[in-house]
C-alpha cells in the first residue's frame, strides 16, 4: 500500500465532518448556493470538494458507483482505505461518482419507489466550474429564483417531473460545491 | 470533553443520519426512516431531536433549546448542558444569537433568518397514525397521495363542534404533495413555517426524519367554508403586554384567577427589558 492511499484524509474527522455537513445540508437546501468545501484530498482527477463529500457521507453502508475516468487504482484504494464503501453497478448505486456525459444515461440508476422515495441514487458530479449563471431554477429553497450553470436542462427536467420520485445532485468543481434535488423546477 | 466524540454520537451514526437529512431536504415532507440509536435520555424527551443536532452541530454553533417555547424548563436545560458537555458549543437563550435551535413544541416568535437552523423534536411523525394504525397502509396512503381520510377527520371536527377544533399537530401539506405532521405545535405558529431558516424534524422513538428547505411552500389544511384560523387566546400577554405573540394560560391561586403570559419566554424578557410593561407585570 503506497503512502498517497493514507493521505489526505480528514484532520480532525469529527469536526471536520461536521463542518463539511453544515456546507452540504445548505447548498442541498438552498438549491443554486455554492460553498467551499476542503477536508479532505484524494487522488487525481477526484476534485478537493467530491474527496469532502465522498469522506463526509460514504462509508461501508453505502454502495458507489464510479464513472470509467475515475476507476483508477488509486482512487478506489483511496475510497477503500477512507470510506470502505464497496464499489456496485449504476443500478445499486447509493452514490455515484463521474463527469456528467459519463453518468450518461440517467436512467441506468435507482430513483426510489413510491413508498421508498428516498432509496434513490445521489449523483456526484464533477464540473470544470461552477458559477450562479444559466439556467434558472425556482422551487423549495429558493426566494424567488437563482441560476447554476447546470450541465444540461432536459435531464433535470425529466427528473423534476418524476417527483417525488428521482435522483438528487451535488456538483463538484474544485473546492465548490452545489447541489440540485429532484424539487427544482429548472428552466 | 475527552470521554465523548465531538457530539457525542459515533461518526458512521452521524453519516447515516446527514444522509437522511439530505434526503428529507430533496423530498420535503417526507419521513426518511433512519436506524435511530439509544440516547442516554428516554424516547419522549427529544431523543429524535438531539440526534438531529447531534449530526449538525459543529463547534462554531450556537445552540438554544426551548421547550413550550421556554429556555428554562427540565428538558430545554438538560439537552442544553447535554450539548455543552459533550460538543463544547456555545450556548444562549437568545433567539437572535443561536444558530442552531431546539424546539419542543414551538417555533420562536422572532422570525428565524436564513443563517438559523430549527430542529423540532417530534413524537408522532405520521400525520395519518390515529386515523389508520398500519405502517404498511399509512406509507401506501402517501405514496397514493391519498389524503381524502384526514380531510373526513376535520370534517367531522366541523359537524361535531362546528370548527376545526385540532389546535395543534394540525396537518399541513407540503408543496401540494405530502401531508406532514408540524410536531405538535400550536397551530399559531403553522403560517411561520414557511421561513429563511432550515427546517429538520426529527422522531427518535419512530425513526423518522423529515425536513424543509427555506421557503418551502406549507399549507394548512382546510376547507373554503371554513378556512384556517391560526387562533390564540384573545388577550395581550400579562407581563410584556404583546398582542402578537402566543401566550400560555397560568393559573394564579386556588379562587380560579389566572393571567396570559407569552410562550416564547425569550421574546417575553426582551419586550420587558424594552420597557414594555403588561397589566400584571411587577
Amino acid at each position: 500500500m503506497s503512502l498517497q492511499v493514507l493521505d489526505g484524509g480528514m484532520t480532525s474527522p469529527a469536526t471536520d465532518a461536521a463542518f463539511a455537513f453544515r456546507a452540504l445540508m445548505n447548498v442541498m437546501a438552498r438549491p443554486g448556493q455554492i460553498e467551499q468545501i476542503s477536508q479532505a484530498t484524494g487522488p487525481a482527477p477526484l476534485s478537493t470538494a467530491a474527496a469532502t463529500v465522498l469522506l463526509t457521507l460514504c462509508d461501508a453502508d453505502t454502495r458507489l458507483y464510479l464513472a470509467p475516468s475515475f476507476q483508477t487504482n488509486e482512487i478506489q484504494d483511496w475510497l477503500a482505505f477512507h470510506t470502505g464503501a464497496p464499489m456496485s453497478d449504476p443500478d445499486e448505486a447509493v452514490f455515484a461518482l463521474g463527469h456528467w456525459a459519463e453518468l450518461l444515461p440517467l436512467h441506468r440508476f435507482p430513483v426510489g419507489t413510491p413508498e421508498y422515495p428516498d432509496r434513490s441514487t445521489t449523483l456526484i458530479v464533477e464540473m470544470d466550474d461552477l458559477s450562479q449563471t444559466g439556467a434558472i431554477l425556482r422551487g423549495p429553497g429558493i426566494q424567488t429564483q437563482t441560476a447554476l450553470n447546470l450541465p444540461d436542462k432536459q435531464a433535470f427536467q425529466d427528473n423534476a417531473k418524476a417527483f417525488p420520485l428521482g435522483l438528487d445532485f451535488i456538483f463538484t468543481s474544485d473546492q465548490s460545491v452545489a447541489a440540485l434535488p429532484r424539487t427544482t423546477e429548472v428552466s | 470533553m475527552t470521554e465523548y466524540n465531538f457530539a457525542y454520537l459515533d461518526e458512521q451514526t452521524k453519516r447515516m443520519i446527514r444522509r437522511a437529512i439530505l434526503k428529507g431536504l430533496a423530498i420535503p415532507g417526507y419521513q426518511v426512516p433512519f436506524a435511530s440509536r439509544e440516547m442516554p435520555m428516554p424516547y419522549g424527551w427529544g431523543t429524535g431531536g438531539v440526534q438531529i443536532s447531534a449530526a449538525t452541530l459543529t463547534p462554531e454553533d450556537t445552540f438554544k433549546v426551548i421547550d413550550q417555547g421556554a429556555d428554562d424548563t427540565t428538558n430545554a436545560v438538560s439537552i442544553r448542558k447535554f450539548f455543552e458537555h459533550t460538543a463544547n458549543v456555545a450556548t444562549t437563550t437568545k433567539t437572535a444569537e443561536a444558530t442552531v435551535i431546539q424546539t419542543r413544541h414551538r417555533i420562536p416568535e422572532d422570525p428565524l433568518t436564513d443563517e438559523q437552523i430549527l430542529v423540532y423534536q417530534v413524537p408522532i411523525p405520521e400525520p395519518l397514525r390515529f386515523l389508520e394504525p398500519r405502517e404498511t397502509e399509512t406509507r401506501k396512503m402517501h405514496a397514493l397521495e391519498d389524503y381524502g381520510l384526514m380531510h373526513v377527520k376535520l370534517y367531522e371536527d366541523i359537524s361535531r363542534h362546528g370548527h376545526i377544533a385540532t389546535a395543534y399537530a394540525y396537518p399541513v401539506r407540503i408543496e401540494e404533495r405530502y401531508v406532514m405532521d408540524p410536531s405538535p405545535t400550536p397551530k399559531f405558529d403553522n403560517p411561520k413555517m414557511e421561513m429563511a431558516a432550515i427546517q429538520l424534524f426529527g422522531a427518535g422513538r419512530e425513526q423518522r426524519i423529515y425536513a424543509l428547505p427555506p421557503y418551502t411552500k406549507v399549507v394548512s389544511l382546510d376547507f373554503e367554508d371554513h378556512p384556517f384560523d391560526p387562533s390564540k387566546a384573545p388577550h395581550p400577554c400579562a407581563l410584556c403586554n404583546a398582542e402578537d405573540a402566543y401566550l400560555d394560560e397560568v393559573i394564579t391561586d386556588d379562587e380560579g384567577a389566572r393571567m396570559f403570559v407569552c410562550s416564547d419566554t425569550d421574546y417575553c424578557e426582551a419586550r420587558r427589558e424594552a420597557g414594555h410593561v403588561g397589566k400584571d407585570a411587577i
